[in-house]
């Protein structure tokens, strides 16, 4: 276990160890303390080393991530694990805007809420929201699942893609082109196990189910309005 | 471009800490805005029948005394001067506006940051730490407080464009973000009667509060009505003598947190601030919602 | 009776602004297109270079060397690049473009030791290996972004906007999203893909600046990291972008090209080229940071003299995109049936947008894209590069110059009186500069 105070340590150093790790057992799992709200820890992490981080993180911590798991023992600010490649990011508090944004792989759990724009132009990451997210969520979501226990603001899925979107509380607006689907058994079993892995009690049945009508994916003068 | 913050105690007297939490809370925003800072403190209210207002010269050795023996001479002041280098608080006993026209005419030099019964803005070149010390902010107390850091966008870093903004009693705003149609709304203003000393869009957004507020509408309304009128990206921070709100635009792009104790009501553009705060990791924390009016009351 | 070559027309309702009204009546959409702007606008044909005189002594060519050389990110990367010329290639997507025509780009431009772009569909891996120097471009779609390619690139360009269409996202119509692109850019095959126009994880100066940290934090300080802009206030947002943090500027004029998009935001929004430059080295003097943040120009940069021009106004490099495209056989007189069955013919074709390029460089189609062939293409774009630098040295060794750098806005005059507001430039034969106060 190698322990980081930020306090007496810079970001850059940290992100830099991070970056040249040797493959030996004793680098695999590291504390970082007194992150003070500081911006870009643990940046482009490129192994699979285990991360805690104790306190509050600010922008876009864990971003790009690829292969590590980082938890976040604090809230989280804009951009949390902005373009994950794979791996895991965890935060047990909220997490600011953007969370996950263009996020291509891996899983992101929020233990608490989420922002405005939470999976916004989102490629193939998978993100489990225990609390609530906030409006624009999942905009332009090409690829991947956004699960959220708790309610949406409005304008969820505007502009959606192919990227699937689960709600069990209510959802303020739809966004452009976002609409209701069935909730089929894989569909409940897809959340299932999606909230099995982040280790998130609810009930998959409860979800409803959201995605793109696919009505934008042509230019064409009826649908003029929703430009 | 900027930090903003601000925090408000919702009940009972004058809270002897509030400048040295709003020191810690803008010096946690310092990255964002590394030119200037500034601040608005609602504090200990001035005698009835007077008024206090901040008054900012072009320069830190500007001779306040001079300037005092000719006000005293034209006006009665209840309380003695206090002075802060560039920047100076004088209460004044008479009509405002008698007031603001002998210094326009007598003292064209001097500027003014903020005036009403209680309310005190400072603002200044340079980093929090810097600035909270040269106004001694951790000495302060008050009731209510905001605050901001700037990221100049001009080539001259100067004070007057500064957050908080001032253009009526008691009120001021911060804002971050970026108007759109400041120009046209500030033309319309100018033909309402309401004053600017710079081209900043902040300052249009503080005029147009002020406009809508003397027409009688309350604080609320008058930022329900800035979401039909004013354009572009924005999180407003405004206080009012007794008032505390928050409204983000439509879109909503800006950062802004919101957190809320039993004692008081905290807000700003990153968590980092709040959490500099007594109980605030028992606070209750939310991130606005667009187009919607948070406002606090002090009774 | 009246012939019918003295009917008059209107010059508000000329014969295009018809069709094109009727076309608006007949579709309900706005007309999408490629290139850049098509109308007449003040440019770089309106400065010239006053060469040597009885007081300036030229420089002999060949012997007498007029060095070109130019680095870039000299602020705060640990590794700037270095290219032997100051004409990089501009930012042009591959699903805009085809493979063929990336590859000869690359190719072409490591043969004279410049620079090429990504962009909007991210880093394709032929690119990567014709490309000695690749500069990776971050867009608010970040269709394809991925950190590996962030670590194997040289340099970073954050794209704010483009002159083309400042305000505006990425576009690519459906014709073009083939497989590949669909897989790269993680869309269905066959949409007309819409994008976002800001970015999805900051707004603002003041996030820009944190942005900009996360990638130098990803890539350890090393690369240069580029700000590139569309000219609409340069003079603020050149200012912001070093307040951000830049190691270097693109600034693209409106003259700048595009692959597709609504023809409204190609012809009327953004300033030229010609002023936009001129307000990009003002704001960077006032800070003290000329020369110190390096100046990229962009936006119909066409020939040598047009290099010399701007480097004089004080630009650091050029960047070329349609001239580059130009060169590679866009527009040429082959496969002339084509442009036909396309509505146009070589010489006005703009109709990248279609898929359906005759010369096989803006499309994806096979059997279009084998007209190009690669190391003929990479041929060409080594020339044009080489004329263009040639043209610039020769004008600059005119000039008395022994670098292009040294060629300075007192070699320039003008010949209207736009183009000498415009450049803040006297305007030729007076001392008059327009706009700007004698005293």
């Amino acid at each position: 276990m190698i322990e980081v105070d930020l306090a007496r340590s810079s970001v850059r150093t940290l992100n830099e160890r991070l970056h040249h790790l040797t493959p030996r057992a004793n680098e695999l799992h590291w504390r970082v303390l007194n992150p003070a709200g500081a911006h870009n820890i643990a940046v482009g992490i490129t192994q699979r080393v285990d991360v805690e981080i104790k306190g509050h993180v600010g922008y876009y911590c864990a971003g790009m991530n690829a292969a590590a798991t980082v938890v976040v023992d604090g809230h989280a600010g804009t951009g949390l694990a902005e373009n994950i490649m794979s791996g895991l990011v965890r935060v047990r508090g909220n997490a600011s805007q953007s969370a996950a944004a263009s996020g291509r792989g891996g899983f992101v759990v929020i233990e608490g809420s989420a922002g405005a724009r939470c999976g916004i132009s989102m490629k193939g990451v998978a993100i489990v929201v225990g609390g609530s997210v906030g409006h624009m969520s999942a905009f332009m979501g090409q690829a991947g699942t956004l699960i959220v226990c708790g309610e949406a603001g409005q304008d969820l899925g505007d502009s959606l893609y192919e990227a699937e979107i689960f709600v069990a509380g209510t959802v303020a607006s739809l966004g452009a082109d976002c609409i209701e689907k069935e909730m089929t058994q894989d569909a409940v079993e897809h959340v299932a196990a999606l909230l099995d892995r982040a280790g998130i009690t609810a009930n998959a049945n409860r979800f409803r189910h959201y995605g793109s009508a696919r009505r934008l994916y042509n230019f064409h003068i009826d649908h003029a309005s929703e430009y | 471009m900027c930090g903003i913050v601000g925090l408000f105690f919702k009940r009972g007297l004058a809270v002897p800490s509030l400048g040295r939490l709003l020191a810690r809370m803008l010096s946690q925003m310092a990255e964002r805005g590394p030119d200037s800072t500034g601040f608005a403190l609602y504090g200990d209210a001035a005698p009835q029948g007077t008024f206090k207002a901040t008054l900012h010269s072009p320069h830190a050795e500007y001779d306040w005394a001079a300037f005092e023996a000719e006000l005293s001479a034209t006006f009665p002041s209840a309380y003695p001067a206090r002075y802060y280098g560039s920047q100076a608080i004088y209460t004044i006993g008479a009509d405002r506006w008698q007031f603001f026209s002998w210094l326009t005419c007598h003292h064209p030099e001097l500027v003014t940051f903020g005036f009403g019964e209680r309310i005190e803005v400072f603002k200044d070149v340079g980093l929090p730490d810097a600035v909270a010390k040269r106004f001694g902010l951790e000495h302060r107390s008050g009731t209510h407080a905001l605050g901001h850091t700037r990221m100049a966008t001009e080539s001259a870093v100067t004070t007057e464009h500064s957050h908080p903004f001032s253009t009526g009693l008691d009120l001021c705003l911060v804002h971050n973000g970026s108007l759109s149609n400041h120009n046209w709304v500030r033309q319309s203003l100018r033909r309402e009667g309401i004053r600017f000393v710079t081209d900043n869009d902040t300052e249009v957004a503080a005029g147009y509060l002020t406009w809508r507020l003397g027409q009688g509408m309350s604080l609320k309304e008058a930022l329900e009505a800035a979401l039909a009128e004013l354009d572009g990206f924005y999180t407003f921070a405004v206080g009012t003598k007794d008032g505390f709100a928050i409204l983000r635009d439509p879109i909503a792009c800006k950062p802004a947190v919101l957190a809320e104790t039993d004692d008081w009501v905290a807000m700003a553009t990153e968590y980092r601030a709040i959490a500099t705060l007594p109980n605030a990791s028992t606070a209750e924390i939310w991130e606005p919602r667009p187009a919607t009016v948070y406002s606090w009351e002090r009774h | 009776m009246m012939s019918a070559s003295s009917l008059p027309q209107s010059a508000t309702f000329s014969p295009e602004t018809i069709a094109e009204i009727e076309r608006a009546a007949n579709e309900g959409l706005y007309k999408i297109r490629g290139f850049g702007t098509l109308r007449p606008l003040p440019s770089f044909d309106d400065l010239v270079l006053l060469g040597a005189s009885i007081s300036r002594y030229p420089l002999e060519g060949y012997r007498e060397h007029c060095a070109t050389d130019v680095t870039l990110g000299t602020r705060f990367a640990k590794k700037p690049i270095e290219l032997n010329i100051p004409i990089t290639i501009a930012g042009m997507s591959f699903g805009a473009l085809g493979v063929n025509a990336k590859r000869a780009l690359g190719r072409g431009a490591s043969a004279v030791g410049t620079s090429t772009t990504t962009g909007d569909g991210g880093m394709s891996e032929e690119e990567r290996s014709e490309s000695k120097i690749l500069v990776y471009q971050v867009l608010p779609s970040r269709y394809g972004f991925d950190p590996d390619h962030l670590r194997a690139c040289e340099a970073i360009e954050i794209v704010v906007g483009q002159g083309a269409k400042p305000g505006g996202g990425g576009m690519l119509l459906g014709q073009k999203i083939t497989e590949r692109v669909a897989q790269m850019r993680t869309l269905p095959a066959g949409i007309d893909q819409r994008s976002a126009c800001r970015h999805p994880d900051w707004t603002g100066p003041d996030d820009l600046a944190i942005k900009i940290q996360e990638l130098r934090e990803l890539t350890d300080w090393e690369k240069p990291v580029f700000i590139k802009i569309g000219s609409t206030r340069p003079h603020y947002d050149v200012q912001l972008a070093v307040k951000a943090g830049a190691d270097v500027v693109v600034l693209d004029g409106m003259q700048g090209g595009t692959g597709a998009t609504q023809e409204v935001f190609i012809e009327h929004a953004g300033i030229p080229t010609l002023p936009a430059l001129r307000q990009a080295v003002e704001a960077l003097q006032e800070l003290g940071q000329h020369r110190k943040v390096q100046l990229i120009i962009s936006g119909g940069i066409r020939s040598g003299a047009d290099v010399a021009k701007a480097l004089a106004m004080g630009a650091d490099a050029v960047s070329i995109g349609t001239a580059a495209l130009i060169a590679l056989g866009c527009n040429g007189s082959v496969h002339i049936e084509d442009y036909y069955a396309l509505g146009t013919k070589p010489g006005a074709c703009h109709h990248c947008h279609t898929g359906r390029c005759p010369v096989g460089i803006t499309t994806q189609d096979p059997v279009l894209e084998s007209r190009l062939d690669v190391e003929e293409g990479a041929r060409r774009i080594r020339n044009f590069l080489t004329v263009l630098t040639m043209e610039a040295q020769t004008l600059a060794r005119a000039c008395g110059k022994s670098h292009l750098h040294n060629l300075e806005p007192e070699d320039l005059a003008a010949l209207s009186v736009e183009a000498a507001a415009m450049a803040g430039v006297p305007l030729a034969g007076t001392d008059w500069i327009p706009g700007k106060s004698r005293h």
